[in-house]
């Protein structure tokens, strides 16, 4: 599934070195489970995404492992520790194997 | 229905059956859980699992896990067909090790959050969510 996946990610511009902020991500996505079925009665294949990671410069932050329980348009919301300025990086790896990418870059206050 | 030996002996099985079949969803799940703890002894406390009470929608419901301390977390659905939902992993920059998110329910049943603590110990706790329409689509 590569069409109209489209990741959106909340980060704060800047923040003050050291402190935590709150990152909300959100990607398009239709997470098909495999266990639906069409009209004629056939099982829709598997296709989600099966992986999430966010990296700050780096370093990891999270590293989410998903099943197909995850809901329609995956949402995720954590914390992260932000040391100095530089680049949050966010992947997510699709069934397919399309990676998808998103980068926010924050400032020091 | 005339109770005669031969319905009774049907009822039992009936009653039989329905009492196993939910005894081997959570069989899944304890599977699960033994294989992400190694066999290890699971203790309690330490670890919130956010949840709603009652979710209208199965295909939605919000829930959150916190486990301050924690490297990793697994989350369960002991009612589902597959009962792994998701599994975090928690890098040196996590301010909290807590994550929010949505998953699918197939119907009402208990969810289950494992966490492995930096010190190789584990904790878990569980959340009965009621729902209304299930998300396992048709």
């Amino acid at each position: 599934m590569a069409s109209g996946v489209k990741p959106r990610v909340k980060v704060p511009k800047t923040a003050a070195a050291g402190s935590a902020i709150t990152i909300k991500t959100l990607i398009s996505h239709k997470m098909e489970s495999g266990r639906r079925k069409d009209k004629e009665g056939n099982f829709i294949p598997r296709s989600i995404i099966n992986r999430f990671t966010c990296e700050f410069n780096g370093q990891s932050v999270i590293d989410v492992t998903m099943e197909p329980a995850i809901s329609t348009n995956p949402f995720f919301e954590f914390d992260a520790t932000v040391p100095e300025a530089g680049e949050f990086k966010f992947t997510w790896y699709d069934d397919d194997g399309d990676v998808y990418e998103a980068v926010k870059a924050v400032a020091m206050a | 229905m005339e109770l005669t030996r031969r319905n009774a002996l049907a009822i039992g099985a009936g009653a039989f059956a329905a009492t196993i079949l939910p005894f081997q969803a959570f069989a899944a799940a304890d599977e699960a859980i033994a294989a992400f703890t190694g066999g290890a002894d699971v203790g309690e406390g330490g670890i919130t699992l956010t949840s709603p009470e009652i979710a209208e929608n199965g295909n939605t419901v919000p829930v959150s896990v916190d486990a301050p301390g924690a490297v990793s977390i697994i989350l369960l659905a002991a009612g589902n067909p597959d009962p792994a939902v998701a599994t975090a992993n928690f890098g040196a920059l996590a301010a909290k090790q807590s994550v929010a998110m949505r998953i699918r329910l197939a119907g009402s049943q208990d969810i289950v959050a494992v966490a492995k603590m930096a010190d190789g110990s584990f904790v878990k706790t569980a959340n009965a969510i009621k729902v209304t329409i299930g998300g396992c689509g048709g």
